[in-house]
């Protein structure tokens, strides 16, 4: 039986499995990723199957993680590296961008970074401060480095393979308040490409672009504007470089109308490289301005406050219907 | 037999009685600190040692010579690249002058199959791995980030950001020792790396991981414009201890027993003993770079002294005095030298600015969306200058 319903943790779990099982190249690495199995088990049993030598515990230095890898992946491995939250990659971010993004470029092409870091990210599981981030712009405005962020068990299972093939430094953003989500896992299916957005619902009034936590919004949102008459669209991007512009490009000129939704703040986000691309795009098929629904302009709030910070299914449904006053 | 540590080289800063040096209220180092490691004297003198002369026994009067010509031809590189800066063909240099002995002595203790992690200086090493020198210099011209396959020759591409190749160094050596492979990893850094958070990453992770990784850092008594006192507290080889692995003090200026103790490093690496730290005691003579003057901070009497201890100096006393050079050889090495200098000089001047489209080259290795459409707008773009040429005819 190929299909399986997983949580998203158990899916990256399987994944990271069958990974490890295929290529002896490849090295899990981390804090806590190998005995505990992850502060979420993630990596729960790998160890265990797989040996310290393939799934290693590391001392709790961020950059000396990420550095590393880096040296292990010059020699030759495939290391996929966990940041235990995403407020930690911090210490890890002058090897992330400074090195690993450039090292391909740096050798005018002679050598390749296959290094997949996994950051559990986003809010909504009432967390302490830095627990809770949504950096994947910082990220992304960095050439070099590809992003994703997987929504559902299925995305989990197969980008988490696609990341660990690809040549290039994948930063794989999981998003973990979705982690104890159940989904199909067609385990013999063949994926789409890597970076493709998916049209998650099909709708003709407006289109809602989201991607990792927020796309379950989004489709919530989806199902109470439809109770009002509104056919909204929703969109899971995936990917945030590349983003699939022309799978938006479709949907906006077909609905006319754009609302992007993340968590992370609004200000300089991955909305704004939306809104402003589409706009240029599709100028004249637009019937309202491209408008952004995310994090404000704050540190990430304690707990208490996170309902408030992240976007909900009023905030978002607030949008739909300025879009569509238009 | 050791010598003294070179508190004494480092008094003249004293007397200089200048605002700059009276300003330095931090200790000295002391007689009574841990020595260093010397085979031949500034006189040129072989000083006998039982933990390291093994390690040169082979070292014939023709192998001698051989590291003089590395020395020299190293030193008459970095001047022909220094003037070609000042000629405005290089945007940059980092030269050197009086790193020599540090790096010709480390770089001929690796084997072939060893591999090396620079910094931006190691033009010395670069050399004894065969790296055509005229490939250094592309990327203080502009032309590129790194003209070499790193894969060719071992040797990775120079790495600005100070400190984080120690880490690529490291986990480089968890992966030589996961294949089993005979053979170790060196990384070079500076005495200011020593303050970055990626060095003591470096140095716990090759620990805990019992990685063959030599960490060889020369100790050049200046990071710009900061001395040595505003990194560290202790010698600098001491470090090594806390981290669980040996460190060794050796006269970066003195190229045999630099060979000597990187040898040993690169042996105990390669028996699977782990890490250990090499301190080469050394001295940069010139700029940190060629937009550097250190004319502002440190005093003349300070590189007088140090020049009394010149690496190529040194060796050259030594060949002499065991007449294993004659004055044929010294002749055809300032041939062979000012031929380097020819072909460096003109080698630059004729290396092409890269073309436009370079920018889109190598970002990704499986290709990328967005820089897949930026090439093609701005190939449009500039091909759009061309067809308006074309029709203003």
């Amino acid at each position: 039986m190929a299909v399986q319903k997983l949580p998203l943790a158990k899916a990256i779990n399987e994944s990271l499995r069958v990974a490890l099982d295929t290529d002896p190249k490849v090295l899990i690495m981390g804090e806590d990723v190998g005995k505990l199995g992850g502060v979420f088990r993630v990596t729960d049993g790998l160890q265990k199957d797989f040996g310290e030598g393939r799934v290693i515990d590391t001392p709790l230095a961020e950059s000396g993680i990420v550095g590393t890898a880096i040296g292990l992946a010059l020699r030759g491995y495939r290391p996929v590296v966990e940041i235990q939250f995403d407020g930690f990659v911090f210490p890890a971010y002058d090897q992330i961008v400074t090195q690993l993004a450039k090292m391909h470029a740096r050798a005018l092409g002679k050598i390749k970074m296959p290094v997949v870091i996994r950051i559990p990210y986003g809010g909504g599981i009432g967390a302490v401060e830095h627990h809770s981030e949504s950096p994947e712009a910082l990220f992304a405005h960095v050439a070099g480095l590809k992003i994703v962020s997987p929504s559902t068990s299925a995305d989990g299972y197969w980008m988490m393979q696609q990341a660990i093939q690809s040549d290039d430094p994948v930063i794989f953003f999981e998003p973990k308040r979705r982690y104890w989500d159940k989904g199909e896992v067609d385990t013999e299916a063949i994926p789409g490409p890597l970076h493709k957005a998916r049209v998650t619902r099909a709708g003709t009034d407006l289109t809602l672009a989201a991607y990792g936590p927020m796309v379950k919004v989004c489709l919530e949102a989806a199902t109470a504007a439809a109770e009002e008459g509104k056919s909204v669209e929703v969109l899971d991007l995936r990917s945030m470089s590349p983003i699939d512009f022309d799978t938006i490009q479709t949907s906006v000129e077909k609905t006319r109308r754009l609302v992007v939704v993340h968590e992370a703040p609004v200000f300089y986000g991955s909305g704004a490289e939306i809104a402003a691309r589409i706009t240029e795009r599709s100028f004249y098929h637009l019937e309202a301005p491209v408008l952004r629904v995310g994090g404000f302009h704050a540190p990430y709030p304690p707990a208490r406050l996170e309902e408030e910070y992240l976007p909900g299914l009023d905030r978002v449904l607030d949008a739909v219907d300025r879009s569509l006053a238009y | 037999m050791t010598v003294e540590s070179t508190a004494a080289a480092r008094k003249p800063r004293r007397s200089s009685g200048t605002k700059r040096a009276g300003a330095r209220t931090t200790p000295q180092p002391k007689a009574s600190e841990p020595q260093l490691v010397q085979l031949l004297t500034p006189e040129g003198e072989r000083v006998k040692n039982d933990e390291y002369d093994g390690y040169v026994a082979d070292i014939t009067p023709e192998s001698l010579r051989g590291l003089y010509r590395d020395m020299v031809l190293t030193r008459r590189f970095d001047a022909e690249a220094t003037s070609l800066q000042r000629q405005g063909e290089l945007g940059l240099w980092a030269s050197l002058l009086g790193q020599e002995a540090a790096q010709i002595g480390s770089g001929r203790a690796l084997r072939d199959e060893d591999y090396v992690f620079p910094t931006y200086r190691e033009h010395g090493v670069a050399w004894c791995r065969g790296v055509d020198p005229t490939n250094l210099l592309g990327m203080f011209r502009g032309v590129n980030h790194g003209g070499w396959d790193p894969k060719a020759n071992n040797f990775h591409l120079y790495t600005i950001v100070i400190g984080s190749q120690t880490l690529h160094a490291a986990g480089y050596a968890m992966g030589v020792a996961k294949d089993g492979a005979d053979s170790a990893v060196i990384a070079y850094f500076g005495d200011g790396a020593s303050s970055q958070g990626d060095v003591a990453e470096s140095f716990t992770f090759s620990a805990v991981y019992n990685a063959p990784v030599v960490f060889f850092c020369q100790n050049n008594q200046w990071a710009i414009s900061e001395p040595t006192e505003k990194q560290m507290r202790v010698p600098l080889y001491q470090r090594a201890q806390g981290f669980g692995f040996p460190g060794v003090r050796v006269d970066g200026n003195d190229v045999l027993a630099c060979l000597a103790v990187t040898r040993a490093a690169l042996e105990r690496a390669r028996g699977g003993e782990g890490p250990m730290l090499v301190e080469a005691f050394t001295y940069r003579m010139g700029a940190h770079t060629t937009s550097d003057d250190p004319t502002k901070y440190r005093a003349d009497e300070e590189r007088e002294a140090w020049e009394a201890k010149d690496p190529i100096l040194r060796l050259r006393a030594y060949l002499e005095r065991e007449s294993a050079a004659d004055e044929a050889f010294f002749a055809a090495l300032e041939k062979e030298s000012e031929a380097l200098g020819r072909r460096v000089r003109e080698t630059v001047r004729a290396m092409p600015d890269p073309d436009h489209l370079a920018i889109f080259e190598h970002v990704y290795a499986d290709g990328h969306a967005l820089v897949d459409e930026e090439r093609a707008q701005f190939a449009a773009y500039e091909a759009s200058f061309d067809s308006a040429a074309e029709e203003g005819k």
